[in-house]
């Protein structure tokens, strides 16, 4: 009921970030719902009597303190088991990079998106780069790698339907990688504070199906050959400010 | 400062012929700068929730005019979430929890005539109360109050071309908050001196209250963690006004500098604050339900561990930060493994209760309130500090809700609780029990009728920060709670006015308070209501540990901890 306020999910490891907050919500939503329900009946069974007389228990023996130390032990258990649960979904999201099938370069601005396509040669810097502001697209069904940096302030790579979320340091490169799983059209949301217009940094990501994924490439990227020297200008594809 | 020590104990009647400066403004009567502490963090606090109000209405109502305000535009709206995040935490929970309880009770708690350091305490309040004029003062200056939010991000906050206009009112945040930081040092090295140099015979360390534990950990863990981020602030001033570029990255530096000096004292600093509100939880919940608190030593110990883990936690803050990503799998085991102190006191809380007899006094329903709200605060924290889930949760509403649902159980929950429970002792005056539960039913259902929808937005994937959500789509369905939440904030509001009347109607017209209304044992209840100047008419003599409630076989269900004489004197 809680975890039905989640946004659809779209990428592969989507599932497990899930099945970590499901985990959690289980495991926590227990303890929490015992703790507060033995809490609430202390409140209403121990009420002040006429004539009543609290006992006695300083809990200074290990006997009395067992009943704090017991479920101290079930905390230890259970946090154990998120550790060890989250290990490997961190590994997969944030530290394993799997061969991309695509790599983009993303500089962060106040207050925009800068994607660079390594155009046909597959490679940056050679002159045949195709930058694309505000969208991203991509193809479903291959590992994207982004390879972030800022161009000023921090800024922060966030699609909630990816389950991605990515600080854009200025002087740093900083590799994420994700896999979309569904077309669609799905805004990428600055999710640290970088200035007045923060808010409004929204970028989209493209998710097209392979076929389509083909065709824009045909429409969009340079046609020129790889390494065709400095003479060839990067392409640059403004995107139309509105959604189009 | 040992030479203040001889002033510190002349006889009482030379305070008789104080003036009225000294008496009451530039006091150097702990019990004195405690309430100018209250008063301080009182008024910071309705400054912080008033700033609250203008940016929930917009959140809930984008666009239209705030009453009382008007529009709100996008430049005030983040001067005013970084303003109120930087009020409440460094010149209201601070303030209140250890300026005003600490320097309040600590005296009184441990059997002392005043603080170790009397000028030093004063010296410490009038620092606070400057830093909290320049803080305020940055609302008028040119471009207003600094916008770079309350953990003031290099290089947003560095370079003046990042946020424009905003010039003074990022160097004022920066200078106000150092003011603030060095107030809170002069008071720690007080609270730690008399806590362990001036305790009246026989309180040994294992009979002092808990509240005086809370302070004296608290006060360790931020004289340990804030010279780092002292030294920050200072070298991003130097960014700002002298042409340094201590964390600029084009001229060589990493700005996740900042970000490990900020949360390196952030982290300890939420427990500054929490441990202090769970110390006054503490207090009252063997008061009004006549149990010994459950395990006494076991709690110290882990209050203590707590602060000790709260010093390897903080680059859970930075998971998603660009950092290493191989750091997160320790910081995420060791934030997991906060849990386990903080279980343990919140388990004995709850155990205190167990077949005691519980008095719903406005103290209590506050203690209580704040229990089951930290248990909230506290359990949410998980999927945060998981490294695996906060990539998702990072920087949403649910940030937001979790951090203010440890925070406001302990400093204001708690707090207000603390004011109920000692204001006889202050003022020497009771306060009326009906406003009271008044007070605490708005305050609590407010709030949580506040946060408990912002954890969902932050599941929703709602983020924190946003001016205008009508900008994203996905940001839709989450509306209507935000529009919930600010209906939470009303009521919240609301249930203040009669906080107001009661807070200041009963320092004037409220019944006289005996020396110990609610037959509590601790050692501040041992003398007059409110204490004499220099505390106790002679320096009591400790006989027992803090919570001798219903002991077996004494006909009252209370045995005080100072010696018979002095406290029968106090009962009448």
């Amino acid at each position: 009921m809680i975890l039905g306020w989640l946004p659809e999910n779209v990428s592969t490891f989507g599932p497990n970030i899930d099945s970590m907050l499901t985990l959690i919500l289980y495991v926590v939503g227990t303890a929490f719902v015992l703790a507060e329900g033995t809490l609430l009946a202390f409140v209403i069974l121990y009420r002040r009597r006429e004539g009543g007389r609290a006992a006695f228990v300083p809990g200074e023996s290990l006997r009395e303190l067992a009943w704090v130390l017991i479920p101290v032990v079930a905390v230890i258990f259970l946090d154990v088991a998120i550790d060890v649960r989250a290990r490997p979904i961190w590994d997969l999201v944030k530290e394993q990079s799997p061969p991309a099938g695509l790599t983009v370069k993303l500089a962060t601005l106040q207050f925009g998106w800068e994607f660079t396509y390594p155009g046909p040669d597959g490679k940056f810097g050679t002159g045949n780069d195709l930058v694309q502001t505000t969208f991203l697209t991509v193809p479903t069904g291959q590992v994207i790698r982004l390879l972030m940096t800022s161009k000023d302030v921090i800024h922060s790579f966030y699609v909630p339907q990816l389950r991605l979320r990515q600080d854009a340091v200025p002087g740093r490169e900083i590799p994420v990688w994700f896999e979309a799983t569904s077309p669609g059209k799905y805004e990428i949301a600055c999710s640290q504070l970088c200035g007045i217009s923060h808010f409004a940094m929204k970028g989209i990501l493209k998710v097209l199906t392979p076929e389509e994924y083909q065709q824009w490439v045909k429409q969009h990227w340079p046609k020129s050959g790889a390494g065709t020297g400095k003479s060839a200008s990067t392409t640059r594809s403004s995107a139309s400010g509105t959604e189009g | 400062m040992a030479e203040t020590r001889p002033e510190a104990a002349p006889a009482a009647e030379a305070h008789e012929k104080m003036g009225y400066w000294r008496q009451y403004i530039f006091s150097v009567d702990h019990k004195v700068i405690g309430k100018q502490y209250l008063f301080l963090g009182l008024f910071m606090g309705f400054v912080g929730v008033g700033l609250s109000f203008i940016f929930r209405w917009q959140l809930a109502w984008p666009g239209t005019a705030v009453p009382l305000w008007g529009k709100v535009t996008a430049p005030q709206y983040y001067e005013f979430v970084t303003m109120h995040g930087t009020i409440m935490v460094f010149f209201v929970a601070m303030p209140v929890l250890l300026g005003a309880f600490g320097n309040f009770l600590i005296p009184l708690m441990v059997g002392a005539r005043d603080m170790a350091f009397p000028r030093l305490n004063m010296v410490s309040f009038w620092t606070i109360f400057v830093g909290s004029v320049l803080l305020l003062l940055s609302f008028f200056v040119p471009g207003g109050g600094s916008r770079a939010g309350w953990t003031n991000y290099v290089p947003l906050s560095d370079a003046s071309s990042y946020l424009p206009g905003n010039y003074w009112g990022g160097n004022l945040w920066l200078i106000a908050v150092a003011i603030d930081f060095a107030s809170v040092l002069m008071g720690g090295i007080n609270f730690l001196t008399t806590a362990i140099a001036m305790r009246a015979p026989g309180m040994t360390i294992w009979r002092m209250p808990l509240l005086v534990w809370t302070e004296l950990v608290a006060s360790v863990l931020f004289m340990l963690s804030v010279g780092p981020l002292i030294a920050g602030v200072v070298m991003l001033l130097f960014d700002r006004m002298a042409g340094t570029g201590f964390f600029l990255p084009d001229r060589g530096a990493d700005p996740l500098l900042w970000q490990h000096l900020f949360w390196f004292f952030g982290h300890p600093e939420v427990y500054v604050v929490a441990v202090p509100g769970l110390g006054i939880v503490m207090e009252i919940l063997p008061v009004f339900s006549r149990k010994p608190i459950f395990g006494y030593r076991l709690i110290v110990w882990s209050i203590i561990a707590a602060g000790i883990l709260s010093f390897m936690v903080w680059a859970h803050h930075m998971f998603v930060s660009g950092m290493d990503p191989t750091l997160a799998a320790p910081f995420s085991v060791t934030t997991i493994a906060i849990s386990i102190p903080f279980a343990v006191m919140l388990f004995a809380m709850i155990a205190t209760l167990w077949r005691s007899q519980i008095t719903f006094s406005t103290a209590m329903l506050f203690a209580l309130g704040a229990l089951a709200n930290f248990l909230l605060g506290g359990v949410t924290g998980i999927p945060l500090g998981t490294d695996a889930s906060d990539i998702y949760l990072h920087d949403t509403y649910f940030v937001i809700a979790h951090f203010h649902n440890t925070l406001v159980p302990t400093a204001v929950i708690a707090g207000f609780g603390g004011i109920y429970y000692w204001f006889p002792k202050m003022f020497g005056r009771m306060m009326n029990e009906t406003l009271g539960k008044v007070h605490f039913i708005f305050t609590w259902v407010g709030f949580n009728t506040v946060f408990i929808p912002l954890f969902l937005i932050g599941i929703g994937g709602g983020q924190r920060r946003i001016y205008l959500s009508s900008v994203y789509t996905y940001y839709k369905p989450l509306q209507p709670l935000h529009v919930i939440a600010t209906i939470g904030l009303l009521v919240i509001i609301a249930g203040q006015i009669p906080f107001l009347l009661n807070f200041f109607l009963s320092m004037f017209r409220g019944a006289k308070a005996p020396a110990n209304p609610w037959h509590a044992t601790t050692l501040e209840w041992a003398t007059d209501s409110p204490p004499p100047h220099e505390n106790f008419h002679a320096i009591p003599t400790v006989v027992r540990g803090p919570y001798e409630y219903s002991v077996p076989g004494m006909e009252q269900d209370w045995a005080p901890q100072a010696a018979a004489a002095e406290a029968s004197a106090a009962q009448g």
